[in-house]
C-alpha cells in the first residue's frame, strides 16, 4: 500500500524526517527521536477558518471542538477521556490553514492512538443537545480570548482592513452573529468534504521507526476510503490599494501602541532575517535606536511568520515613552524603514541574525512534539519537507543583498494598515 | 483551539539519559568545593544545557515603600554587568543563543540558563557576572521602570491579572503574599539604584541555594561552572520575620467592577501542606474535582453539560507560609451565579461522598503514567528539579511518586475531601460585571496598588 519512501542522505537533514504516502493519500512523516519511550502523534487537515464558507466563519473551530464527542466505538467524550488514562494529554487546533488533532502519549499506547483518531476521522456521530452546548462553549470561548480584550478586538480589526475580502480577514473562532448562527449541518458539511487521508498529513514525533509505524499506519489508516477533494480556492491575497489607519481608544488599554502592518510573501528566509535584525531581541535596530539611544518608544517588535498557505504579514509594534507622540514616534520608524532601504543591513548584522536562527533549530531538537509542530505546519500550509529540512542550509547562505531586496519588496512603495491603539480616561461615575 | 493554546507553543520534549524501567530520572547529587548542592542530569544526545536556580528570599524582601524592587532587579541582571555594559551584555547573549531569565517569587529568586554546549563558558561567566557585579547603570534603570510601568497600566485594563491581583490583595492581607510582585505605579517612580544595590546583596546568598542542572553536561564541568558562577556571592542567608499567612475574608464574595462581557472568578480556600501525609490523596481528590481538565468533575458539569465556560480549572498550591486549593474560569456575566451555585455543588458533593472506585483508579493511571510527559525538554527537566529540591523532597522521590499515588486508597481520598473541601470557607472573588449577584464587598480598585484618590 506504501508509494513513495523519500529517502535522503542524513547528513543534509536536520531532523532526519522519512516519510511515505499510503494509497489512499494519507501522507506519513516520521521524525523519529529514540530519547525515551514516548511519542506525539498529530493528525493535521488541510481545512482550515480560511476554507469556510461567506457566512460560516468558525466553522472549522467549531467542528474541531465537535470532533471531541463521539464516534460508536469511542462513545460520549471517551476519547479525551482514554488519552489521560493512557498517561496521555490531548488537544487540538485550528488556523486560517489547518485543522490539527494530536496526543503525547507513552510509545506503548501509540497504537490506541492511531485507532481512535483514524476512527473519528469518518465515524462521528451528533446531537443536538451536544451541537447547542459545544456553540455555546464557544461564544464563552470567543468572549475570552477576544471580546474581553481591546487589544484583541482591534487586531481582528486591522486584520480585516488588510485582508479585506480575502478569508485572512475574517477571525478563525468566527465572528460572533456567525458563531450562533452556527448548525449541525454546517459542521457536518465541512466534515463530509474535507475530512478524508487524501486531505490529511500523520505526523509521528518519537520512539518509533518506520519499519514498525509502517504496518500500524497502514492498518488503521489504510481502510479509510479517500474522498474527491476540491482545491483550496481563496484566491490570493488583496494587495492595499491604499494606507488605511485605524485608531482605539479604550479605558482599559495602560499604554498607547502603535502598530503597522504589511503584506509579505510566504516562505521568505530572507524575511525572517529581516525581523531578527529589526525587531526580535534587545540588540536589534529597532529597539537599539528607538528605545536605548533616542529614549522615544517603550518596546519596539518585529514579526513575520512565513508559513502560511497563501500571503502572509509582516508586523511592527511600537510603544511611544511618556512625552514622545505616536506621530512623532512614526515619523522615526519610518526613517528607519527608510535607511534600512537605502543602505541595507551590515555582514555582521547578516551573521549574528543567521547564527541565532540556526541555534533555535538545535534548541529545537530538544522537544518531543516541537519537530512534528514544524513540520506538520508547513505541510498542511503547502510546503514540503525540504523547505524543513534544509531551512538552516538556506538561511546559511542569504547575501545582504537578498535582505535588502526583500526589505524592498515588503516596504518600499508600498501601503499598510496603520493600527494606533490609545488609553482613554474612564468615565467618572 | 479546545484547550489553551499555549500549551501548544511550549514544545514538547523529552531526555532521558539512563532509562530503566524502575528509575524516572538518574539524578546525582553534587557539591562544590565551597558548598553548593547540586542535582544533575546528564544527557548528551543534544548539545543543549539548561540551569535553574532559586535564592531563598523573593517578595518580602521588598522594603514596604519600595514594591517591586526584587522585579525590577530581575528584568535589569542581564543588562549590564562588571564592565559590560547593556548592549555589550545583551549582544554576547544575543549573539551566542544564550537564554538567561531571572524573576523575582513570592518565596524565591528564580533564575535560568539555556545554553548550547559549545557556549557554556561564557554563559556561565555571564551569569556570575550579572550576579556577582550588576552594573544598574541610570539609563539601564530608566528603561526598565518605563518598561515595568507600561506592564503594570496594561495589567490594570486586563481582567485576568486583575482577579489574580484582587485574589492575592484580599485572601492574604497583612502578609507580603498580599503585595503586588511587579509594584505599583507609586512604589515604581520611587526606587533608586541603591535600591536594587540592597536587594541583590540581601538576595543573592548561597545558603538555601537550590541549583538543578540537565543535559550534555558532564559532572566536573557543572561544579567548575557552577563554581565559578555562584562561589563569590555571601554565604549567610538574610533573615526575614514571615510569619505564617491567615488567609482572609474566608466565604465572603467580593467583586470588583469592570465593563467586560464575562466575568473572572477565582474561589478559594485553604489547600494542604507539601509534608502532610494525605498529600497525594489530595492530589488525586484535585485531578477528579477540577484539576484535569476534560476529565473533571467541574468541566463535565460547567463547561461539557451547560457550555457556560470554555475552561475552569483547580489547582492545589503550597507556598511557604501558605496553602491554597482554588479554582479559575471566566463565564459570561449572566451565568456567574450558576457557574458559583456549581462549583459550591461540586465541592459539598466531593466532600459528602468522595470520589468513586473508578474516578480514582483514572486519577492514578494519568497522575502515573503521563510523568514521563511532564519532563520534556531539558528546561522542564531542570525545572522540575528545582521545584523538588524547593519542596524539601529527598533525590529519589521522583523515582518513589509513582508507588506513593498507587498508595493512595478511596478512604484516603474520603478522609481529604471531607477536610479540604469546605464550603463556607470559600471566598469567591469576581470581576466584570456580574449579575444575581450580591457581594458582601464591592472595590473601587484592585487591592495594594495604590490608586486611592488622595484628599
Amino acid at each position: 500500500m506504501i508509494c513513495i519512501i523519500f529517502a535522503m542522505p542524513a547528513a543534509a537533514k536536520s531532523f532526519n524526517a522519512e516519510s511515505f504516502t499510503l494509497d489512499n493519500g494519507l501522507q506519513v512523516v516520521l521524525i523519529p527521536n529514540h530519547r525515551a519511550p514516548v511519542a506525539s502523534h498529530m493528525l493535521w487537515y488541510k481545512f482550515g477558518g480560511a476554507d469556510e464558507q461567506d457566512g460560516k466563519s468558525g466553522v472549522a473551530h467549531f467542528f474541531e471542538h465537535l470532533m471531541f464527542k463521539g464516534t460508536p466505538k469511542v462513545p460520549d467524550g471517551l476519547f479525551s477521556k482514554t488519552v489521560k488514562k493512557l498517561g496521555g494529554n490531548d488537544n487540538a487546533f485550528t488556523s486560517h490553514d489547518y485543522t490539527a488533532y494530536y496526543q503525547n502519549i507513552p510509545k506503548a499506547h501509540l497504537e490506541r492512538m492511531m485507532e481512535m483518531e483514524s476512527d473519528r476521522m469518518k465515524n462521528l456521530i451528533l446531537t443536538e443537545k451536544e451541537i447547542i452546548s459545544e456553540r455555546q462553549v464557544i461564544v464563552e470561548e470567543r468572549q475570552q480570548r477576544i471580546d474581553n480584550r481591546p487589544q484583541a478586538k482591534f487586531r481582528e480589526q486591522l486584520m480585516a482592513a488588510l485582508h479585506g475580502q480575502h478569508p485572512y480577514g475574517t477571525p478563525v473562532i468566527g465572528w460572533m452573529d456567525e458563531i450562533k448562527s452556527l448548525t449541525e449541518k454546517d459542521a457536518l458539511e465541512n466534515y463530509k468534504k474535507w475530512y478524508a487521508p487524501n486531505n490529511a498529513i500523520l505526523i509521528i514525533g518519537g520512539d518509533i521507526t518506520s519499519a514498525e509505524l509502517k504496518p500500524l499506519a497502514e492498518k488503521y489508516y489504510g481502510p479509510l476510503k479517500p474522498s474527491k477533494i476540491l482545491p483550496r480556492n481563496r484566491g490570493s491575497v488583496i494587495q492595499l490599494k491604499e494606507d488605511k489607519r485605524l485608531t482605539l481608544k479604550d479605558p482599559r488599554i495602560g499604554m498607547p501602541v502603535l502598530i503597522k502592518m504589511y503584506h509579505a510573501p510566504r516562505g521568505s528566509h530572507a524575511l525572517e532575517i529581516l525581523s531578527e535584525i529589526f525587531g526580535s531581541a534587545p540588540t536589534s535596530r529597532l529597539y537599539k535606536r528607538l528605545v536605548v539611544e533616542k529614549k522615544i518608544a517603550i518596546s519596539a517588535n518585529t514579526s513575520y511568520d512565513p508559513v502560511s498557505l497563501n500571503g502572509t504579514t509582516f508586523s511592527i509594534y511600537v510603544s511611544p515613552a511618556p512625552g514622545t507622540s505616536i506621530e512623532a514616534l512614526e515619523k522615526v520608524l519610518e526613517a528607519e524603514i527608510k535607511e534600512l532601504l537605502d543602505k541595507g543591513i551590515a555582514k555582521e548584522e547578516l551573521k549574528t541574525a543567521q547564527d541565532k536562527k540556526i541555534a533555535a533549530q538545535t534548541y529545537a531538537l530538544d522537544s518531543l512534539q516541537g519537530p512534528a509542530m514544524i513540520f506538520g505546519q508547513a505541510l498542511s500550509s503547502g510546503f514540503d519537507i525540504d523547505y524543513i529540512e534544509k531551512w538552516d542550509q538556506r538561511i546559511a547562505s542569504l547575501t545582504v543583498q537578498d535582505i535588502k531586496q526583500a526589505a524592498k519588496n515588503i516596504f518600499e512603495d508600498k501601503h499598510a494598515v496603520t493600527g494606533i491603539l490609545l488609553p482613554k480616561k474612564a468615565e467618572k461615575k | 483551539m479546545k484547550h489553551f493554546i499555549l500549551s501548544l507553543i511550549v514544545l514538547f520534549s523529552f531526555i532521558h539519559p539512563t532509562f530503566a524501567a524502575d528509575k524516572v530520572l538518574d539524578i546525582q547529587k553534587l557539591q562544590t568545593p565551597s558548598g553548593i548542592e547540586i542535582w544533575l542530569v546528564e544527557d548528551h544526545n543534544i548539545p543543549v544545557i539548561s540551569m535553574s536556580f532559586s535564592f531563598e528570599g523573593g517578595l518580602a524582601l521588598d522594603p514596604k515603600d519600595k514594591l517591586g524592587v526584587g522585579r525590577l532587579v530581575s528584568i535589569l541582571l542581564d543588562e549590564g554587568a562588571d564592565t559590560l555594559k547593556s548592549q555589550e551584555f545583551q549582544s554576547l547573549l544575543n549573539d551566542n543563543a544564550i537564554h538567561m531569565s531571572f524573576s523575582a517569587g513570592r518565596d524565591a529568586f528564580y533564575g535560568s540558563i539555556k545554553t548550547l554546549t559549545t557556549n557554556k563558558d561564557l554563559a556561565f561567566d555571564l551569569l556570575k557576572k550579572a550576579l556577582n557585579a550588576p552594573r544598574f547603570d541610570p539609563d539601564a534603570i530608566e528603561r526598565m521602570r518605563q518598561a515595568n510601568i507600561s506592564k503594570i497600566k496594561n495589567d490594570l485594563g486586563n481582567p485576568s491579572w486583575l482577579v489574580a491581583r484582587t485574589f492575592n490583595g484580599v485572601l492574604f492581607e497583612g502578609h507580603p503574599y498580599a503585595q503586588p510582585g511587579y509594584g505599583h505605579l507609586d512604589s515604581m517612580s520611587k526606587i533608586t539604584q541603591e535600591d536594587l544595590l540592597s536587594f541583590v546583596k540581601a538576595q543573592f546568598r548561597t545558603e538555601g541555594l537550590k541549583i538543578s542542572i540537565a543535559g550534555d553536561i558532564t559532572k566536573e564541568d557543572a561544579l567548575k561552572l557552577i563554581e565559578h558562577s555562584f562561589s563569590t556571592l555571601p554565604k549567610k542567608a538574610t533573615v526575614t520575620t514571615q510569619k505564617k499567612a491567615q488567609l482572609k475574608q474566608l466565604g465572603k464574595t467580593i467583586l470588583l467592577p469592570l465593563k467586560t462581557p464575562q466575568t473572572y472568578i477565582a474561589v478559594g480556600e485553604e489547600g494542604i501542606e507539601r509534608d502532610d501525609k494525605d498529600w497525594h490523596a489530595a492530589v488525586i481528590m484535585n485531578y477528579i474535582l477540577g484539576g484535569s481538565g476534560f476529565d473533571a468533575r467541574l468541566m463535565k458539569e460547567i463547561r461539557e453539560k451547560r457550555g457556560l465556560t470554555y475552561g475552569v480549572y483547580s489547582q492545589l498550591s503550597t507556598l511557604k507560609d501558605a496553602t491554597l486549593l482554588q479554582v479559575s474560569l471566566s463565564t459570561s456575566n449572566d451565568k456567574t451565579a450558576e457557574a458559583l451555585n456549581l462549583i459550591r455543588q461540586e465541592w459539598k458533593k466531593m466532600a459528602d461522598k468522595g470520589p468513586t472506585e473508578i474516578e480514582i483508579k483514572d486519577a492514578k493511571s494519568y497522575l502515573t503514567g503521563s510523568l514521563l510527559l511532564s519532563l520534556t525538554s531539558t528546561d522542564d527537566i531542570s525545572g522540575t528539579l528545582n521545584s523538588l529540591q524547593r519542596d524539601k523532597l529527598d533525590i529519589d522521590y521522583i523515582n518513589q511518586r509513582n508507588a506513593f499515588l498507587n498508595a493512595v486508597t478511596i478512604e484516603d481520598v474520603k478522609r481529604v475531601a471531607k477536610r479540604l473541601l469546605k464550603t463556607e470557607n470559600l471566598t469567591t472573588i469576581l470581576v466584570g460585571t456580574p449579575t444575581n449577584i450580591k457581594p458582601d464587598i464591592t472595590l473601587e480598585h484592585p487591592p495594594g496598588m495604590n490608586l486611592e484618590k488622595k484628599k
